[in-house]
């Protein structure tokens, strides 16, 4: 009874922990809410699909795809929804349905031949070391040695007498799949230090540590170390990694920028991905440091 | 308990009277119903998405498998869940360690110690840090703490990190709970010990800490509640390797950036496996909440 008020004040408190997990999951319940109506809206309106177009998949893509449905908005007279989620998504969505196109940062395997891929552009990716390294170039199995915990120092390959730290990506992104298949690995056999998501993050971590290896989009790459950002790309197979090496073809490790549709496309469908592949856009994939497609 | 007698003579007294009341009433009920079937209805929704994993992987794999490495589907895939549980209550009860003493300690200074100017300056600095968004803070551990741990022990993006980012996440928190405890205790009853004879010292150790302690609880629990639902920050900063780790050095993953790392590009088993992480989650939140319903009877009844 002595400290009323302050028993008044921990009541807030304390129901302020509750609102605030509450909010939380009111949160996480819309968003499932609001990814279930996109779904709902898409297979019951099937005439009214002709005003909107549904885009989902890889964050690579993504950010290109997004500028473009812009201008192709203003062009045409109708909406473009670009959702992220992965490659995988964009290629279950496509098939499924609940997308009219799916954005994948990879070519189309063989199981999935039930679905049409159109190039819109093309991505790199590199290995990234800090700049104040003084290695310059790395041989595939000496990459494979380090990312498998065998080398664990740079001095044995002529680097300071530093630990080596590997910046792995996280289960699920297309860039992880990539890499790992360019260097026949398995994920279960990387021993990484540091496990991001996003490029930027992994940019990041490798620039704030001189004994740091990781990989990244080419295009983020250049952008960063062209902003002074302490990154060093390295060549690979003797090849410069950059985006005119990129687009010359020449560069090994490198994905397509895929648009997937199942069946035949809607005329409006047929349309952006038209537009999406025509030089009218290619200033816009330029900008975000890929390189067009053909 | 006066006051909730005094409420329901009231309420006695106007039964059946007004329309209005009866409406209001019922407008309440209904808002009450409401917010607590959301709950209801999440919790099931949480339990329903985890559900195909629980029961094709089975609780035990959870719990016993070699890693995580969920992608590969329900048969080659490894599922343990244990290294991120035991990351997310690492950082938090490193964070809270830490948060909790400081803040009592500043909660202290600033009510006791300090000269007004300075107290004023100081909580108005302490509100700024609780308005900072936490994906500053996780950009600014990125930037400048994790490269200054690294230059003693690579990688550098550590347990340690986190702990460190959290500290100062959760710090604002203890810090103004214990504050304004600390502040509810009646003048009077520090007027008395002061009449006693008692310094300045032993009246706090003796009389003021001891009447805000539940106060201090409390928001030490509320600290506990951001520090377990905290995402963006430690996925920054904690170089999030699935693995227990062996020493304050050692990168580890938590439930929450698990979820954040992994669901924008999860399918199927992977997806729902995920959802098991986020009802680990949930009862560790619960645990929480209950906790805070014990201590708050407690000093009810104290």
């Amino acid at each position: 009874m002595i400290h009323d008020g302050s028993l008044q004040e921990l009541r807030v408190l304390k129901s302020s922990l509750i609102v605030g997990s509450l909010s939380l999951a009111l949160l996480v319940g819309g968003m499932v809410i609001s990814g279930c109506g996109v779904a709902g809206a898409d297979s019951s309106a099937t005439d009214r699909q002709s005003e909107r177009l549904v885009i989902t998949g890889s964050s690579t893509v993504a950010p290109l795809v997004a500028e473009i449905g812009k201008r192709f908005e203003a062009d045409a007279g109708v909406r473009v929804d670009v959702q992220t989620g992965g490659s995988s998504r964009g290629i279950a969505d496509a098939r499924n349905g609940l997308a009219d196109i799916g954005m994948a940062s990879r070519a189309l395997g063989a199981a999935e031949d039930d679905l049409t891929g159109f190039t819109i552009a093309r991505d790199g990716i590199c290995v990234i070391i800090h700049r104040d390294n003084p290695i310059t170039e790395l041989s595939d199995p000496q990459v494979v040695d380090m990312f498998t915990g065998r080398l664990t120092h740079w001095d044995s390959l002529g680097g300071e007498d530093r630990r080596i730290t590997v910046v792995n990506k996280a289960e699920g992104r297309s860039t992880l799949e990539l890499f790992l298949k360019h260097f026949a690995l398995d994920n279960r056999d990387v021993k990484a230090s540091v496990v991001i998501g996003d490029n930027e993050q992994g940019i990041k971590t490798v620039a704030g540590n001189p004994g740091a290896i990781g990989y990244v989009s080419i295009g983020a790459a250049e952008h960063a170390a062209a902003r002074g950002v302490a990154i060093k790309l390295l060549p690979m197979s003797g090849i410069a990694a950059s985006t005119a090496t990129l687009s010359e073809g020449n560069f090994p490790l490198a994905r397509p920028l895929t648009l997937v549709i199942q069946g035949e496309p809607s005329t409006l469908t047929q349309r952006f991905i038209d537009y999406a592949r025509s030089p009218a856009v290619h200033d816009l994939v330029r900008e975000l440091s890929f390189v067009p497609a053909s | 308990m006066r006051a909730r007698q005094r409420f329901t003579i009231w309420f006695e007294s106007c039964r059946l009277s007004r329309r209005a009341d009866w409406l209001l009433a019922w407008s309440l009920r209904l808002s009450a119903l409401v917010s607590g079937a959301l709950v209801v209805f999440i919790t099931v929704f949480v339990i329903a998405e985890a559900w195909p994993a629980l029961r094709s992987i089975g609780v035990w794999r959870f719990l016993n498998d070699a890693s995580w490495y969920p992608s590969a589907g329900v048969e080659d895939g490894t599922f343990n869940l244990v290294p991120m549980l035991v990351g997310t209550v690492l950082t938090t009860a490193g964070a809270i360690v830490l948060a909790a003493p400081l803040g009592v300690l500043s909660a202290i200074f600033r009510q006791v110690y300090a000269p007004p100017g300075v107290g004023r300056v100081y909580r108005w600095l302490i509100e700024l840090l609780a308005g900072i968004p936490s994906v500053v803070y996780g950009f600014w551990g990125l930037v400048v703490v994790v490269p200054i741990i690294t230059r003693f022990e690579p990688p550098g993006a550590s347990l340690l990190a986190g702990i460190l980012i959290l500290t100062l996440m959760i710090l604002p928190t203890t810090t103004l709970a214990s504050d304004a405890a600390l502040q509810s205790v009646p003048r009077r009853t520090i007027e008395g010990a002061a009449a006693l004879g008692l310094g300045r010292w032993a009246t706090l150790q003796g009389v003021a800490l001891p009447a805000a302690s539940s106060g201090i609880a409390t928001g030490v629990l509320l600290a506990t509640g951001r520090a377990l639902g905290e995402t963006m920050a430690v996925l920054m900063v904690c170089g999030n390797v699935v693995a227990v780790p062996d020493s304050l050095f050692d990168p580890v993953r938590t439930l929450t950036a698990n979820i954040a790392l992994e669901m924008a590009y999860a399918l199927d088993g992977h997806r729902s496996a995920l959802f098991v992480s986020g009802l680990v989650l949930l009862l560790l939140v619960s645990a929480l909440v209950l906790a805070a319903e014990v201590v708050d009877r407690r000093q009810a009844v104290g």
